[in-house]
Parts: structure tokens; sequence; C-alpha cells
């Protein structure tokens, strides 16, 4: 074909100039309609009305300093983050490391530990990170029960009973994120078995465990359990709650994963098969990698319902992080500051569950190798 | 389509996988009926019939994807049975590529490759990179070796499902409809990657409806239909002389167009 025309692709030309800069984002996302005007303005009538005068109570007009009720008594327009202040080992700690000022070092080190270990996990160009979660995750436990339970080393034994505060909190939350991982997967693995009787005892495990409320659960485990032990055989009321929340987070953390096992397609187990790699190759390999990936936004969320959840233990007589700033609250010392016993431990809650948040989102993005570049 | 030479094949060696009297059923359907298919060393077979035929299930049985309730398929003096190291032994000498490619998506180009060598055979991690880098040159797309399956094209991802299962350095190769889910312009180098492994000697059931192809590359092309095998032949023969009268109905119906 001697004569055929050649083809010459258009230029691209410019996008129209009132589709661009700020003033076209406002007049397009926050006043394109009459209905999104209307909900704007009362969106900054209520901003307004109800903003400022909370960071006027909450940090302007605060009480920081003192160690006794008097100075928030004679300022009365501010909240008094003096009682935070003056009992923040108890509200962290709980009443066994707040009695004794000598101890104290122990749960300081261990969170000082745990942030030193967990902050580099969070930036993706630090070197080790294996290592680092292999720590995190393995040794950090280790060193939490020398140091928080004691008991040799020369350090004194700690009351579990009065254990309490942040600390219970973490530590109930920490257990029952780090065994129910492993034992939901296996549980979701199990559940999708061709061995009817692995498959009908993972689906027992997982119905009877979901369908109960934590808070029967808890209960049952604190006065049931001794029931079906002989007199004298005692569990400590501690490892009876983290066994409960772990029964009770593995069977939710095995649906979560049992999502993301759904969601791949036959073709990869069949490729793998194909390729000669066997049952437990192909589910690690293969398998678990993708699907943890598309159930990571569920799981992070069973976990931090699970973190929220730990204030449970109060009904069996523990007092979490919740039930101590609510304690504190209650003191002779301290009556009626509950307001802002309840928003330092909802802070609290919020900066770990949002951090949570945030890294499940990450961990998301970095595993996401759909983009194409 | 006729201009293309044929591939001439060497002498054919003893018989690789030996399929009697098999019979499948999905349920109540029966799937496959009486089986019978021998396929000799350095063969390459093109399996073609309608959809539903059985082609793409029968040869899904020769690495147990599917499971035969009656008769009898050993690969490579190898019978197929529940035993499961038996199953894995087969399934390495087996390579297998799919309609979908099936490429794991979480691992690069270069991961895909090496896993199963890597797992599977022992092969320590350095010479199955090796291994992996020299199948991919043969497909054509060294460069995208540190890529993952989703930045690249269908056709390039068939390449990558290929070396993969060549770097198991199988003696049979299993095509399961390798061009169907691919664009037009991308069917090519799909094919010309198959040619040239034929032109090796490699072992090949291939099933496609490449007729182009099978001229070019078969010893032996099969027709299904109900789940039997129809008719068999050379490929001369088996387009310009069908002999069964169904054989006759569906090339003119896909030769017409």
């Amino acid at each position: 074909m001697p004569d055929a025309k050649i083809f010459v692709p258009a230029p691209d030309r410019a996008p129209p100039l009132n589709t661009l800069g700020p003033v076209a984002w406002v007049r397009e996302n926050l006043f394109g309609s009459v209905s999104s005007s209307v909900a704007t303005l009362i969106f900054l009538y209520l901003f307004f009305s109800y903003v400022p005068p909370f960071v006027e109570w909450a940090l302007i007009n605060a009480n920081w300093t003192g160690t006794d009720r008097s100075i928030c008594e004679a300022n009365t327009a501010g909240a008094c983050w003096t009682f935070i202040n003056v009992r923040l080992e108890q509200i962290l700690f709980g009443l066994y490391f707040a009695s004794k000022p000598d101890e104290l070092w122990r749960p300081t080190l261990i969170f000082i530990l745990f942030f030193a270990l967990l902050l580099p996990l969070l930036f993706e160009k630090t070197p080790g990170k294996k290592w680092l979660s292999i720590t995190l995750l393995g040794v950090f436990p280790v060193v939490f029960y020398f140091v928080v339970y004691g008991g040799s080393f020369g350090i004194p034994q700690s009351n579990t009973t009065q254990w309490g505060g942040f600390l219970l909190t973490f530590a109930l939350a920490f257990v029952g994120i780090l065994l129910a991982l492993p034992i939901g997967i296996l549980l979701a693995l199990g559940r999708r078995s061709e061995l009817p009787v692995i498959r009908s005892i993972c689906v027992i495990y997982i119905e009877f465990w979901r369908g109960t409320p934590l808070i029967t659960i808890l209960f049952m485990a604190s006065v049931m359990l001794p029931l079906f032990f002989p007199a004298g055989v005692e569990f400590d009321k501690v490892v009876r709650a983290m066994i409960g929340i772990t029964m009770f987070q593995s069977a939710y953390t095995a649906e979560a994963v049992r999502g993301g096992l759904a969601a791949i397609p036959k073709g990869q187990a069949e490729a793998a098969m194909a390729l000669g790699l066997g049952y437990w190759k192909r589910t690690i390999f293969i398998i678990l990698p993708q699907a943890l990936k598309i159930s990571i936004p569920s799981i992070v969320n069973t976990f931090i319902a699970l973190f929220k959840d730990t204030s449970l233990v109060s009904i069996i007589g523990l007092l979490d992080l919740l039930n101590m700033a609510q304690t504190a609250a209650r003191s002779v010392e301290w009556r009626g500051y509950d307001i802002e016993g309840y928003l330092f431990a909802g802070f609290i809650y919020w900066a770990f569950c949002y951090g949570m948040s945030r890294y499940s989102q990450n961990l998301e993005r970095k595993l996401d190798t759909n983009r194409r570049n | 389509m006729t201009t293309e030479t044929h591939i001439e094949s060497a002498e054919l060696g003893d018989t690789i996988i030996k399929i009697d009297g098999l019979n499948k059923w999905y349920g109540q359907f029966h799937v496959l009926k009486d089986i019978d298919l021998h396929v000799k060393r350095g063969e390459r077979i093109v399996i073609c019939g309608p959809s539903g035929s059985g082609k793409s299930t029968l040869i899904r049985c020769i690495n147990r994807l599917e499971t035969h309730q009656e008769g009898s398929i050993v690969v490579d003096g190898i019978e197929l049975t529940e035993d499961t190291k038996h199953i894995n032994d087969v399934r390495r000498e087996v390579g297998m590529v799919f309609q979908h490619f099936n490429l794991f998506p979480h691992l690069t180009v270069l991961e895909n490759c090496t896993l199963a060598p890597i797992w599977v055979r022992k092969t320590p991690k350095r010479e199955a990179e090796e291994m992996a880098m020299r199948y991919l040159e043969r497909v054509k797309i060294p460069e995208q070796a540190n890529k993952y399956p989703g930045q690249l094209s269908g056709g390039q991802q068939q390449r990558v499902a290929i070396a993969r299962s060549l770097c198991m350095n199988p003696r049979v190769m299993l095509f399961d409809e390798p061009t169907s889910a691919l664009d037009p312009e991308m069917i090519a180098e799909v094919l010309d990657v198959m040619v040239g492994l034929a032109e090796d000697g490699m072992t090949m059931l291939c099933v496609t409806h490449e007729m182009g192809f099978a001229r070019k590359v078969a010893n032996r092309v099969i027709f299904m239909d109900g789940g039997q095998i129809v008719e068999q032949n050379e490929p001369e023969e088996f387009f310009n002389n069908p002999q069964n009268d169904r054989t006759q109905l569906f090339l003119s119906q896909i030769l017409q167009h």
C-alpha cells in the first residue's frame, strides 16, 4: 500500500482555566449546589458554636498544675487536668505499681521498650525490620512477664489482682492479638478443610465463641471455671481473662481471615498445585500472603474492637484503663472530675486505635502490588 | 494458513502418558467417557472441540487437578491415585499453563519463576534465579523480571506463566486454552513461544482453537465432543479430510471466520 496515510496523534491541550485552583475547588466541592451550600453553612455554624468553647475549656482555661483539688475549685471555667497529673501512675499502671514508688520503673521500662521496638517499624527505611518484629512479638512478651509479673531475678512478684489501668488494657490486648492471629488463621484454614472432622471442629468452635458475648465468657471464666477444677487449683484472674479473650478473639479473627481466603481465585491454588507445591507450602507462600492482605482491614477492625472491649474485664473485678480512670474520679480527693477522667481514657484509647488504623492503611498500600507504574 | 510449514518432528520416544478407560463424573454428569489416549515422548497433541466437551477436564486429569472415578492414568511410570506423594511426583514433571495465567500477584516475575524450583526441587536460590532468567530470556521478557504480574500485559503474563512452568524442567507441558483470554494483538507472541518449545522437542498437550498453530505444530489433532474422543488424526488429514460429520460441522464453524 504505497499511499497509506500516516497516523499523527493529536497534541494534548491544557484543561479550561476555571476548573483549576482553590477557588474552583471551593465552588465545585462546597457550594456546588443549593443543598451542598446549605450543608456547608450548617456545618460551619455547628463547628464555630461548639469547637471554640471546648478548646477554651480543655486547653486555654484548663488547670494543669498543683497537687490537690483546691486549684481546680478556684478556677471552674477550665478542665481539671491536675487530677490526671496527680493520679497518672494509678491510671496508667494500676494500684499495685502506683502504691510502690520503688517499683514504678518496671511498667515504665516496659512501655519505653515497647515504643522503642514499635516506632522504628513504622518507617519504611528501617533496616532489620524482620528482627525487630521477631523481638517485639517473641522476646518482648517474655521480658514483660519477667519485669511486670516478676518473681525471679530478685524482682518482687506483683499481685495480678492489683494490676490495672493502661498496663492491664495493654497486656490483655497484646496477648489477645498475639495469640488470636495464629489460632484464627488455623481455624479459618480448618473451616475450609476437605476433612469433615477438622471442618466440623472449627465450625463448632468459631460459632460457639462468636455467638457468645465476651462479657458472658469473662464471667464464665471467672465464676464457672473454678467449679470444674478441684479445690486448690487456682488460675490467676488475669490469665483467665487472657484465655477467655483469646478464645473469643480467635473466632472473630478466623472469620476475618476466611473472608480473605474466600476472595482468592481458585486458579491460585491450582497453579501452585500444578507446580508440585504441597498443601502447607502453597498455603504459606501463595494463599495466606494474599488472603491476609485482603483481610487486613477486617482483622485490624477486630483488633480495634478487642482493644476497647478489654474494659469489660471490670465484670470480674479487674480495673483496666477506663475503670481505673473512673475509680480515680470517684475517690474522695477527686470526686466530681469524671469528665476529665473519661476524656483522658478516651484519648488514650483513641490514640492507640487510630494508630492501628493508620498502620493498617499503610500496610495495605505497601502490599498493593497491582499498581502500575 | 496452509502456507506455514509443519515442524518436522524427531523420532518419537516411548509412551510417557497412558490413559486407559478413563471415566469421570461431576455428580450425575458423565463428563469423560471411556477415554483412551497414549502420548509418546516428543509428541505434540492439539485437542479441540466445542465448550463443555471435556477437553480441559481431560488434560486437568493428567496432573490430577481433577480426580477420575474409573480407568487409569500413568504418567512417566507413575500411576495417579489418591496417594499424595505420587500426585506431587507427577506434578513436578508436568507443567501447566492456564487460560487466565494464574500468576502469583504478590510475587515478582522472578519470584514467580523461582518459588517452585526452590521449595519443591530444593534448587539453591542463586541457581534457581539464573535458570529463571534464562527462561525469561527465552520467552523474551528478561527486562520484566523485577516487576509484578499486575504491571504486565496479558501476553507478557502468559509468557511468564510459560517460563514459570519451564523452570521446573517438566517432561510434559499441558496448555489449557492459553490464548483464549488474550487480546488478538497478543496471541501471536504467546504462540511464537509455544512453537519454539515444540521445535525443541517438548512433549505438549494443548487445548486450543488456534488452528494455524495446530497445523504447524501438532503431530496429532484430537476432536472431542460429549466427553468422548470423536476423531483423531494427523493435522493435514484432520483438516482436509475429517471423517466424522460432527468434526466437519465443528471445523466448518470455526474456519468460516
